[in-house]
């Protein structure tokens, strides 16, 4: 609707400054360079209307073709789904992996939660890759979001909600239960269900909460960016140096020479605690360093 | 027909995909294009963990008394999509921040007739 | 079992599509955040616990605070709607 009614107001205005333009151009005492001046404005509100019937034209063009697509995958997916096996049965010829994965990973990680076993023991160069994705992302937003030091943040920017009684009392009951869970969860990640993940983007929600009701600048007192710096660097370096090394060697040496220990008590399964730990609190850095850089462009 | 009713999960994983799809093609709004991206997400994930279900089967956790577990495999391929996307999504949001901020819009069309007028008038 | 699960994928899709048709930026936003915590409950229904605990903490708590502190960024919190200009 807008933009039709814009191409009308920019037809007529057109047609108006033609028209005006040949009006002038019969006077034969304008000076030369204000008829040029003229005929270049012309030009430009012919190009943009230009613009305008182009931009129409490539729309419809642009929604016959998304049309055709979108039918064309979701037909293509539905015949998939089709003729594939049916939902809920167990085919051991397709799931060979998951069968080593489900005998092994007790004896093998020491870990009795199978899906840490395998996301932090089998594949863990692979989930080094996922946290440093992480961290990218955390780069990303800083650099797009940070404000410059010259630049005055206005308060209206955002909401300040700290002086609302009930977050407060909320909070203040609520942030310890979130955060002692998030604490547990990354724990207890080869124990129960959970892990790193999980845990941290728990942490990183509570940390929010606290931010939110209590303030930016206690929330800042608390987790400064030399901080913020310092434990993001330790947990990265130490998941680098922890499982980095098998990418010189081949893949071949996963071993970490550490004894598994008893399965079910809480200091067991070798590497996977602290890789827990390191996972947990770059996933707790991410999530909290997203929101201030939203919030306000900084750590202070 | 029959395998698609027996299919249903997988169904309603691949419509779920389908409205992600056509809410990120056909919406002009920036927004509305990235939740349309995460409920493509979740459609996906959602597709991949009913794969791995199998019936009467448990959690994959050493229990005592558990028959036999689902197959942990989309689990652990999931958990890290499900953060990483979290991540992805910051990112849209923070450069659709910036369009507006340059832009004062957040229509694609309107985005695309101002940077031609700002092109033009150099 | 079974027909709580159809439910809750049934509403599943209607969230969607809700979250997608709804004039309103904030209110699709929200659509979208209780259709993360339905997604939750599925999980749970598949016998992943893992996947429950993180989708609830990260979909609907942490995802949904960031749309909406973008919503506030671009002051589009108030009685905005948005420019439905498909023709």
């Amino acid at each position: 609707m807008k933009i039709k009614t814009k191409i009308k107001e920019f037809v007529s205005q057109s047609r108006e400054w033609t028209e005006s333009f040949s009006d002038m151009s019969e006077k034969r005492d304008l000076p030369r360079e204000r008829v040029r001046k003229e005929e270049h404005m012309v030009e430009r509100i012919l190009e943009e209307k230009a613009g305008h019937m182009g931009l129409l034209k490539w729309r419809r063009l642009y929604l016959v073709l998304a049309a055709i697509s979108a039918l064309t995958l979701i037909t293509v997916l539905l015949v998939t789904v089709a003729n594939l096996p049916g939902f809920g049965e167990h085919h051991e010829h397709m799931d060979t992996v998951a069968q080593y994965y489900i005998d092994k990973a007790l004896e093998e990680t020491g870990a009795m939660n199978i899906v840490a076993g395998m996301i932090l023991d089998y594949r863990a160069f692979d989930t080094l890759g996922e946290s440093f994705v992480l961290f990218t992302a955390l780069n990303c937003v800083l650099i797009l979001l940070r404000r410059d030091f010259q630049e005055e943040y206005r308060l209206s920017d955002y909401y300040d909600l700290t002086r609302d009684p009930i977050l407060r009392r909320v909070g203040m009951v609520v942030i310890p239960c979130v955060v002692s869970f998030g604490v547990y969860v990354m724990l207890n990640g080869h124990l129960s269900p959970g892990g790193g993940f999980s845990g941290g983007a728990i942490f990183g929600a509570g940390l929010i909460f606290l931010s939110l009701a209590f303030g930016d600048d206690f929330a800042a007192r608390l987790v400064s960016e030399k901080l913020f710096k310092g434990v993001a660097a330790v947990a990265l370096g130490f998941y680098c140096l922890a499982k980095g090394y098998s990418f010189f060697t081949g893949a071949n040496h996963l071993e970490s020479g550490i004894s598994l220990g008893t399965p079910g008590s809480i200091f067991s399964s070798g590497l996977i605690l602290p890789l827990n730990v390191a996972v947990g609190f770059v996933v707790t850095l991410t999530m909290y360093g997203i929101y201030r850089m939203f919030r306000k462009g900084s750590f202070k | 027909m029959r395998n698609l009713i027996n299919n249903y999960e997988e169904v309603f994983a691949i419509v779920l995909f389908g409205i992600g799809f056509v809410t990120l093609l056909f919406h002009q709004n920036l927004i509305k294009k990235i939740i349309g991206l995460n409920i493509m997400d979740t459609g996906l994930y959602l597709f991949l963990a009913s794969m791995g279900y199998i019936y009467g089967g448990d959690a994959p956790i050493y229990a005592e008394n558990a028959g036999f577990y689902i197959n942990p495999v989309p689990a652990g391929l999931v958990l890290t999509g499900i953060v990483v996307s979290v991540s992805v999504t910051a990112i849209m949001l923070s450069l659709s921040i910036r369009l507006y901020k340059r832009y004062g819009t957040l229509n694609l069309d309107e985005i695309y007739l101002v940077a031609r007028n700002k092109i033009n008038e150099r | 079992m079974e027909v709580f699960k159809l439910i809750l994928l049934s509403l599943l899709v209607i969230c969607a599509i809700s979250a997608t048709l709804s004039k309103r930026l904030l209110a699709s936003v929200i659509i979208f955040m209780a259709y993360s915590l339905v997604m939750s409950i599925v999980w749970i229904l598949l016998e992943s616990p893992d996947l429950a605990i993180t989708e609830a903490a990260v979909g609907a708590g942490v995802s949904g605070i960031l749309f909406l502190m973008t919503l506030k960024k671009l002051h589009r919190t108030e009685i905005d709607t948005e420019d439905e200009d498909q023709d």
